[in-house]
């Protein structure tokens, strides 16, 4: 992490000194006063000089988008990266013509590369994101699948008056499938197994 | 493919400088061979070897011009 000592006459003019030295602004740094430093008599007898330590924060935003740049350049894949972020969940949408290759069974290699990013932009950062990753609208289609999936299994559950399990699945598509039977309301549903064979079971 | 490696794991871990791949090709796989340093084994494997599974899935989905088997395997 970049950081910079630096002194002035007062608090202020050692920040400004900083900044300029780290070729920043104020909104990217973090600023530490080491000390406050004094007037003294008249300006000149007993003045101590301000000392601020001056600490350029990691844009963890950056941070995510340049490592998924690189991994996907880095796997031969060209594709297009947008990233939109909302407060603290960061949402990045992948399209390109071998979009498959990242996408993976399953959305398995879409998965584990959301998983990868969101461990690279909250390592040692202050705030805290949540990640997505979608590609070419995988995600909305992924979510028609389930909720047709869930919706014809409750039906299955009524009708042999059984509990039927469902196959292990990540934490927020298992959710998807929880919701919309709960809307529904014939049937209850809860997780059974522990992580990564975590899966959802129908009750009728 | 070594590239790839590097730049998913380097920022995972505390010790960049200590990432080693080193590649094995044998007659029907390649295998790589990720070293790190000892602090950071854990951040490069995880809860249940989630991570080191989550390295792999992504490693497995690249394209190669080689018709070979890749591995990775993990210190």
């Amino acid at each position: 992490m970049k950081e910079v000592t630096a002194s002035g006459q007062t608090v202020e003019e050692a920040v400004q000194s900083a900044l300029e030295q780290l070729n920043t602004t104020r909104d990217q740094v973090e600023v530490d006063i080491i000390d406050e430093g004094k007037k003294g008599l008249l300006g000149v007898f007993g003045s101590k000089r301000a000392i601020v330590k001056v600490i350029v924060k990691k844009n963890q935003v950056e941070e995510a988008k340049n490592f998924i740049t690189e991994v996907i350049r880095n796997m031969g894949v060209e594709a297009q990266i947008d990233m939109t972020v909302d407060s603290n969940h960061i949402t990045f949408d992948l399209s390109g013509e071998k979009i498959a290759v990242l996408i993976g069974k399953r959305g398995q290699t879409l998965n584990a590369l959301q998983y990868l990013v969101h461990l690279a932009v909250n390592k040692d950062g202050e705030q805290y994101y949540t990640v997505t990753i979608d590609a070419e609208g995988y995600r909305e289609r992924r979510r028609e699948t389930l909720e047709g999936l869930g919706l014809r299994m409750a039906e299955k559950a009524k009708r042999i008056q059984r509990k039927v399990a469902l196959e292990p699945m990540p934490a927020y598509e298992r959710k998807i499938i929880h919701s919309i039977l709960q809307e529904k309301g014939e049937v209850t549903t809860y997780s059974d197994g522990v992580e990564p064979h975590r899966h959802i079971v129908i009750k009728p | 493919m070594k590239a790839l490696i590097e730049s998913i794991v380097t920022p995972l871990v505390d010790h960049p400088e200590d990432i080693v791949v080193t590649v094995n090709e044998e007659d029907t796989k390649i295998v790589y061979h990720l070293a790190v340093h000892q602090e950071d084994v854990g951040k490069v494997i995880g809860k249940n070897g989630r991570i080191a599974k989550a390295i792999r899935t992504v490693v497995y989905a690249a394209k190669t011009d080689a018709t070979k088997r890749i591995y990775l395997d993990i210190m």
